[in-house]
């Protein structure tokens, strides 16, 4: 049951191509990999898919629905969250008011069953909740410390606290395992399946291919802004034109 | 005819105080809000050259020029180049050194219509059975070869091509060495100069008054915003349809509406497409 | 046992530390220093009037600062908590000054009706005006928001509208000179306190969040071109209020209401003052207004003059006198080994 599909993108800017003709489908509660060298056009299709970049050609479509060159904040607002892959979250406040924003949205007041605007301390301990569930631990206080003090790992699961924060149905998630160690990479794994058994279906735009096949179910492969691959990861690795690609890849 | 004559002239005209504008933010992206005090300022010192220190006129139209890229330049160094980066502050700081500069130049004298500079070139020719002074035809062709030059300038000289390199992508300009503060600099003297020069060819047709300052700017802002800002293409286009829509007012209608012209061209087009005739939607959400 | 280099440390004042939680009720001396300068400045500024009676010139003067305080905070507002710089001011004055006329002599409304009714309307068309520009690059916004005061002296003047070059006349005055000081003072502080409210609330971290980083509201699902309208509206409304005050003080609603100094004095003051801090634009105005009547004798040198101090107070980075008070209030320097 596909909840995304995407069909023959198409993206020019200047005089680079960055995507041409890519379509591709996501079931519903699936985690789909996408891989690529740099280049590839990886961002440039969550730009597009989201909204924040409009696509020449191509349409994308959300439970059956045409939301091809909508708004971003609305795109958000029907549950397809995105992650930024730089992230600068608002470094002088606690971590939990970081997720003030989102939770004030609409959809966050609708799904979240939060009434937004009222007591303060309904906000509050629903951005705790939040963030608890992301694997800050209430006990020792992390969600009240500020954003400029958190190490890498805590903020890569911050940015993903404030999609969650919409009750998407859907996140793109831009390199959340970038710049993080093996151990940070590893402990983020439960968080995806936990995620995925949540009911959330997730395309992951990774690098780190190794820790992205232990938790993907199909993967999808980029280059130069073409599709050149899809399947299961063992598959896709194994194509000529992948391993073309990623010269020098070693046999996982 | 006498309409396509004068929508021509005018065009070019306006296109020509345009320019400095729209190349310094083409390449810096920053809106030079000083624009207007550089160009009537450059009238001011072609004037005193001329009036108070007596040198040959055409000395003078040189030192004007000079001297105008020499303010922009040290504008530039001494205080943009500190801020660089914080919008709000450079926004703010051009908007105020412009509006010193012209308050300045008011207080210190400069009021009254007393303040003309010659024609380079008396008299009139006919064509078509109309009377064109000369004047009007030598900005005209100044500002076509003036255009043609930046043109090939931007593309086939080194610094030329450098400018155009850091006007795309500012970092990745850097990273092949170019430096973005020296061209920055270099765009900032050379746009100077270049409402300098405007300044010298047009104000022969008036006079030098202070409001000059901020009627320039005016079109320059109407220009860049109906055109696209910093798009060269863009401000030639709406030079030319607001050149020729005054004259077709000041034809059909009067003289007063050709400020209104602006206003509601502005309005149309923020209405319409906010960025502009050649405006890239790209250009609105930077960052991503 | 320095190893020579010394270097300046800040620490929190006792007081301060003492009073930054619940326990600061439980003391006098703490609870003066947390309301001190808050009861010093409202008590201050209501009464002024009453001090400079025997001055009716500067009590003329006192009404005119807080119409540009309105301005002033209107702009700290704009550019500081949301992050949209508005460079002509002066198009709120004249839009609600034209209005006030407008509703108090063509159609007879009451100066206490007028006032505000000029206000909404002023904002209703200053929101209009700039809509288009809100869902691109701040640029744009400065452009459009410096022209439209420039575009719209002159329209009026080109087309003689509303009076042309000589405005409206016979606008009623306030009843009573004492009315007229304390209404807008308490306007003042009706809008320092209601907008620092505003702020503190959820949609006062949005905007805050929208000058820091817009393309993440977007993702959180959030409008940001619906917020950046209503800061525009609730900016406008302010300045449009001071317009329309302003219109019936003088009686007279003229071009000079789109004068250049409405548009940098606000921009000076909370230069000046210290931005972000509501309260700093009113202290920035609190120095230029007296100062620029002072210096109205030099003719149009003083706005070279703000010009020049605004331009070193951004070059040198000051972060303006309003944020330099408040740290040493709170917080005290001394030398400590590197």
């Amino acid at each position: 049951m596909s909840i995304l599909t995407v069909e023959g993108l198409d993206k020019t800017f200047g005089g680079l191509k960055a995507l041409s003709g890519v379509s591709f489908s996501v079931k519903k509660g699936e985690i789909l990999g996408v891989i690529g060298p740099n280049g590839s056009g990886k961002t440039t299709l969550i730009n597009c898919i989201t909204g924040f970049v409009r696509p020449d050609e191509g349409k994308v479509l959300f439970k059956g629905g045409d939301i091809t060159r909508w708004r971003p904040h609305k795109i958000a607002r029907i549950g397809v969250a995105r992650t930024f892959q730089v992230m600068r979250p608002f470094y002088s406040l606690p971590a939990y008011k970081n997720l003030i924003i989102p939770l004030w949205s609409p959809r966050a007041r609708k799904e979240g069953g939060w009434r937004g605007g009222g007591k303060h301390g309904d906000r509050d301990t629903v951005a705790i909740d939040i963030l608890e569930e992301i694997g800050f631990e209430r006990d020792s206080r992390v969600p009240y410390k500020l954003a400029s003090t958190l190490p890498t790992g805590y903020l890569k699961r911050l940015e993903l606290a404030r999609c969650l924060a919409l009750r998407p149905e859907v996140i793109f998630c831009d390199e959340v395992f970038s710049g993080l160690s093996a151990s940070e990479v590893a402990s983020m794994l439960p968080l995806i399946e936990k995620l995925k058994m949540g009911g959330i279906t997730l395309v992951l735009i990774e690098h780190r291919l190794r820790e992205l096949f232990k938790v993907a179910d199909r993967v999808m492969a980029l280059q130069f802004g073409e599709k050149i691959a899809e399947g299961h990861y063992k598959d896709v690795i194994g194509d000529a034109r992948v391993k073309e690609a990623y010269l020098g890849i070693e046999e996982i | 005819m006498e309409i396509l004559l004068f929508g021509i002239i005018n065009s070019v005209t306006l296109s020509l105080t345009a320019l400095g504008f729209t190349l310094v933010y083409s390449i810096s992206r920053l809106p030079n809000f000083a624009h207007g005090a550089l160009y009537v300022t450059s009238g001011y010192i072609v004037w005193l050259c001329v009036n108070t220190l007596g040198l040959n006129y055409l000395l003078g139209i040189v030192v004007g020029i000079v001297a105008t890229a020499i303010i922009g330049a040290l504008m530039y160094r001494l205080i943009i180049l500190r801020i660089r980066g914080m919008q709000i502050s450079e926004i703010i700081a051009t908007y105020a050194i412009g509006l010193a500069i012209i308050e300045g130049l008011r207080w210190g004298g400069l009021r009254g219509s007393t303040f003309t500079l010659p024609s380079f070139l008396a008299g009139s020719i006919e064509i078509g059975g109309i009377a064109v002074d000369h004047q009007r035809l030598f900005v005209l062709g100044s500002g076509v070869v003036v255009f043609a030059a930046l043109g090939l300038f931007v593309k086939f000289t080194k610094t030329g091509l450098a400018l155009k390199a850091i006007a795309q992508d500012e970092r990745a300009a850097m990273m092949l060495g170019i430096d973005s503060d020296r061209k920055a600099l270099v765009s900032f003297a050379l746009g100077s100069g270049l409402s300098a020069f405007a300044a010298v060819l047009i104000l022969p047709l008036g006079s030098i008054v202070v409001e000059t300052g901020y009627n320039v700017l005016i079109y320059s802002i109407a220009v860049s915003i109906i055109g696209g800002l910093g798009s060269w293409g863009g401000a030639i286009v709406a030079s030319f349809l607001i050149g020729f829509a005054q004259i077709l007012t000041e034809v059909f209608l009067s003289t007063q509406y050709q400020m209104v012209i602006s206003l509601l061209a502005i309005i149309v087009t923020l209405l319409l497409k906010p960025s502009g005739i050649f405006g890239k939607q790209k250009e609105l959400d930077d960052r991503v | 046992m320095s190893d020579g280099r010394d270097r300046k440390e800040r620490i929190d004042r006792g007081i301060k530390v003492r009073s930054d939680g619940l326990y600061a009720v439980s003391s006098l001396r703490e609870m003066l220093y947390l309301s001190g300068p808050r009861i010093l400045l409202i008590a201050g500024l209501l009464l002024l009037p009453l001090l400079l009676d025997p001055f009716p010139y500067w009590r003329r003067v006192i009404n005119i600062l807080c119409v540009y305080a309105l301005l002033a905070i209107a702009f700290d507002f704009l550019a500081n908590c949301v992050g949209l710089v508005c460079l002509g001011g002066s198009m709120f004055i004249g839009l609600g000054g034209y209005f006030a006329a407008v509703f108090n002599v063509h159609l007879h409304l009451p100066v206490y009706l007028s006032i505000p009714a000029a206000a909404l309307a002023g904002a209703v068309v200053s929101t209009l005006l700039i809509l288009p520009c809100l869902s691109l690059r701040g640029v744009y916004f400065a452009i459009v928001t410096l022209m439209y005061p420039l575009l719209f002296t002159r329209v009026i003047e080109a087309f003689d509208l509303l009076g042309g070059s000589n405005g409206i006349t016979g606008l009623d005055s306030f009843p009573g000179s004492y009315l007229e000081n304390y209404s807008i003072l308490l306007i003042l502080l009706a809008v320092l306190f209601g907008l620092r409210r505003v702020l503190n609330a959820d949609i006062g971290l949005v905007m805050h969040a929208v000058k820091d980083n817009d393309q993440s509201v977007r993702a959180s699902g959030i409008d940001v071109v619906r917020i950046k309208a209503l800061a525009v509206f609730i900016a406008s409304f302010i300045g449009c209020l001071g317009g329309a005050y302003l219109a019936h003080v003088y009686m007279w609603a003229g071009l000079s209401l789109f004068a250049l100094d409405f548009s940098i004095i606000p921009i000076a003051a909370v230069t000046i003052g210290g931005g972000g801090v509501l309260f700093g634009a009113v202290v920035g105005c609190l120095i230029l207004v007296p100062l620029s009547e002072f210096l109205r004798f030099f003719g149009t040198f003083r706005i070279v003059l703000y010009c020049t101090v605004l331009t070193a107070f951004i070059v040198f980075k000051s972060e303006g006198l309003m944020p330099y008070c408040t740290r040493k209030y709170q917080q005290l320097e001394r030398w400590a080994d590197a």
